[in-house]
C-alpha cells in the first residue's frame, strides 16, 4: 500500500503533536550542550505548519505539502533547526516531486534526499554528534528494508527504530559541529538534541504509515 | 558604484550596534542590521534577512556577514533561495563580523565594486585587532619616496581618522605603506596603535607615488580635524 498526501498530512500534524509533547525535553537536553532554546524553536516552526494546512489545496501532492513545511519551518525556527530541517523538507519535496503515491522506492528517495540536504546545509559527518548521526542510520536501515521488500510502513519503522539508536549513540560523542562543539569534552554523555527531534519525527512517519496501513 | 552591507546576528542589538559603528565610517553606504528573530528574541529570522538583502543590493550587489552557527546557515538557506539574478550579486563573507563589517563598510564607502568590498572583510580574518606595542620596521629595499610624520590629533589614528586615510589612500593607484603596513587596509591602519606622539613613516616604492604619500602625509599632520 503506497503513501499519499494524506500520509503526508498526517505525518505533519503528527510530529507536530510529538514535537509539543517533548518540547521540555528537547529543550533540556539542548541547555545541557547548546543554547536550550531546540525543544522552543521546533515547536514554534511546527505550530506554525499547522496553521498553513488549512490552506492545502484538496489536490495538493506529497511534494506540496513538504515543500511548504519546509518554507516554513525556514520562515519560523529562528534557530540552526529551522535551515537544517526546512532544507532536509524542502529536498524532500524535490525527490517525490509530481509522485502522488510514493511506493518503498519513493519513500527511501524522500528520506536520502532529506538526509543529503541537511549534510549540504550542515557540512557535518557521521560522528559528529548532530542530527545526521540520527539521519544516516534511518536511511541506510530504508534501503536495507526496501531490498528486502519491505512495506513503506515497515520501511519506515526500521527508519525509526535506526534513528532513535543513532539518536542514542550520540551520547558518548564529543561534538565537531554546532554550538556543542565548543564544549569539547563536556559534551560528553549528553545526547544531541537534533538527532533526538530526528528520532520523533521519524517514529511519527512510521506511526501514522502503520495506522494507514492497519485501517 | 554602492555596494551594500548586510549584518545577520542572533542579536538584534549586535547588528543594530555594528550598523551604528559602521555608519560613522560609511555614511552613504546602505547597511541593513538583520539580527533576531521575528518576535525580537534571541535566533535568526530568514525573513529579515531576506529583506535586508532586498533593501542593501541596489544593483551593484551586497556583502552578507554572519556571527555564528543558525545565522550561517540561514543566510545560506537565504542565499539558495534567491533568484539566480540576485545571487550572483551576492557574497557571504566567513570573516568575523565586527571587525570584517568595518573593512567592508570602508570599502563601500569608498566606491569599491563587490569583490573588493567583500576582499575588505576578508581581510579581517586571522586580524590582530590588539595594536601591536611594537613600532613596525620602516620597510626596507627601494624606497621610492617617504615622508615621517608625527600623529597629532588627541586620539590617534582610531576609527574614524583611520577611515579617512584608508578613503584617501584608495583614491590613489599607487601602493603606499604605514609602517610598512598597507595604507588602504583600514584593519592593519587600526592594529598599528598609531596614538599621538607617534612618529608614522609613509612610504612608497613607486617612482610616481609622491602625491600619494604627500597627501596621506599631510592629512595625519593635519591632525584629522581634531585636537
Amino acid at each position: 500500500m503506497s503513501l499519499g498526501t494524506d500520509w503526508v498530512l498526517d505525518w505533519v500534524r503528527a510530529s507536530a503533536t510529538v514535537i509539543a509533547e517533548n518540547r521540555v525535553e528537547l529543550i533540556t537536553l539542548d541547555r545541557e550542550i547548546g543554547d536550550g532554546d531546540h525543544g522552543e524553536n521546533m515547536d514554534r516552526g511546527f505550530s506554525a505548519v499547522l496553521a498553513t494546512l488549512d490552506s492545502v489545496a484538496g489536490d495538493a501532492l506529497p511534494a506540496d505539502v513538504l515543500k511548504l513545511v519546509g518554507t516554513t519551518l525556514i520562515s519560523t525556527v529562528g534557530g540552526a533547526s529551522g535551515p537544517l530541517f526546512g532544507t532536509a523538507y524542502l529536498k524532500a519535496a524535490g525527490a517525490v516531486a509530481g509522485v502522488a503515491e510514493l511506493d518503498g522506492s519513493a519513500v527511501v528517495e524522500l528520506l536520502r534526499a532529506a538526509r543529503d540536504g541537511i549534510v549540504l546545509r550542515g557540512k557535518a559527518e557521521i560522528g559528529d554528534k548532530t542530527m545526521i548521526d540520527a539521519w544516516t542510520p534511518a536511511v541506510e536501515a530504508a534501503d536495507a528494508a526496501l531490498a528486502g521488500g519491505a512495506s513503506e510502513a515497515q520501511i519506515l519503522r526500521v527508519a525509526a527504530e535506526a534513528a532513535a539508536a543513532g539518536a542514542g549513540a550520540t551520547e558518548p560523542l564529543v561534538a565537531r559541529k554546532g554550538r556543542a562543539s565548543y564544549l569539547g569534552e563536556r559534551a560528553i554523555g549528553h545526547r544531541d538534541p537534533g538527532a533526538q527531534s530526528t528520532s520523533l519525527l521519524l517514529r511519527a512517519a512510521a506511526d501514522v504509515a502503520a495506522r494507514l496501513a492497519a485501517a | 558604484m554602492t555596494v551594500g552591507l548586510v549584518f545577520v546576528s542572533h542579536s538584534a542589538r549586535i547588528a543594530e550596534g555594528l550598523v551604528d559603528l559602521a555608519r560613522q565610517m560609511a555614511p552613504d553606504v546602505a547597511l541593513l542590521a538583520a539580527g533576531g528573530t521575528d518576535d525580537g528574541g534571541i535566533g535568526t529570522s530568514f525573513d529579515r534577512i531576506v529583506s535586508a538583502i532586498g533593501q542593501a543590493d541596489t544593483g551593484d550587489g551586497a556583502v552578507l556577514l554572519c556571527d555564528l552557527g543558525s545565522a550561517i546557515l540561514t543566510a545560506e538557506t537565504a542565499l539558495e533561495l534567491l533568484g539566480d539574478e540576485r545571487r550572483s550579486r551576492i557574497v557571504l563573507v566567513d570573516a568575523p563580523l565586527v571587525e570584517g563589517g568595518v573593512a567592508a563598510a570602508v570599502a563601500a564607502q569608498t566606491g569599491e565594486d563587490l569583490a573588493a568590498v567583500a576582499a575588505a572583510a576578508r581581510t579581517a580574518i586571522g586580524a590582530n585587532a590588539t595594536p601591536s606595542s611594537v613600532q613596525e620596521e620602516p620597510s626596507g629595499g627601494a624606497v621610492g619616496y617617504a615622508r615621517v610624520v608625527t600623529v597629532v590629533n588627541r586620539d590617534g589614528l582610531h576609527a574614524r581618522p583611520a577611515a579617512d586615510f584608508v578613503k584617501l589612500a584608495s583614491t590613489f593607484p599607487t601602493r603606499v605603506t604605514v609602517n610598512g603596513k598597507d595604507a588602504k587596509s583600514l584593519l592593519a591602519i587600526m592594529a598599528l596603535g598609531l596614538v599621538r606622539g607617534r612618529e608614522v613613516e609613509i612610504a612608497t616604492e613607486d617612482p610616481n607615488g609622491q602625491a600619494a604619500v604627500d597627501a596621506l602625509a599631510d592629512l595625519v599632520a593635519s591632525g584629522f580635524g581634531e585636537d
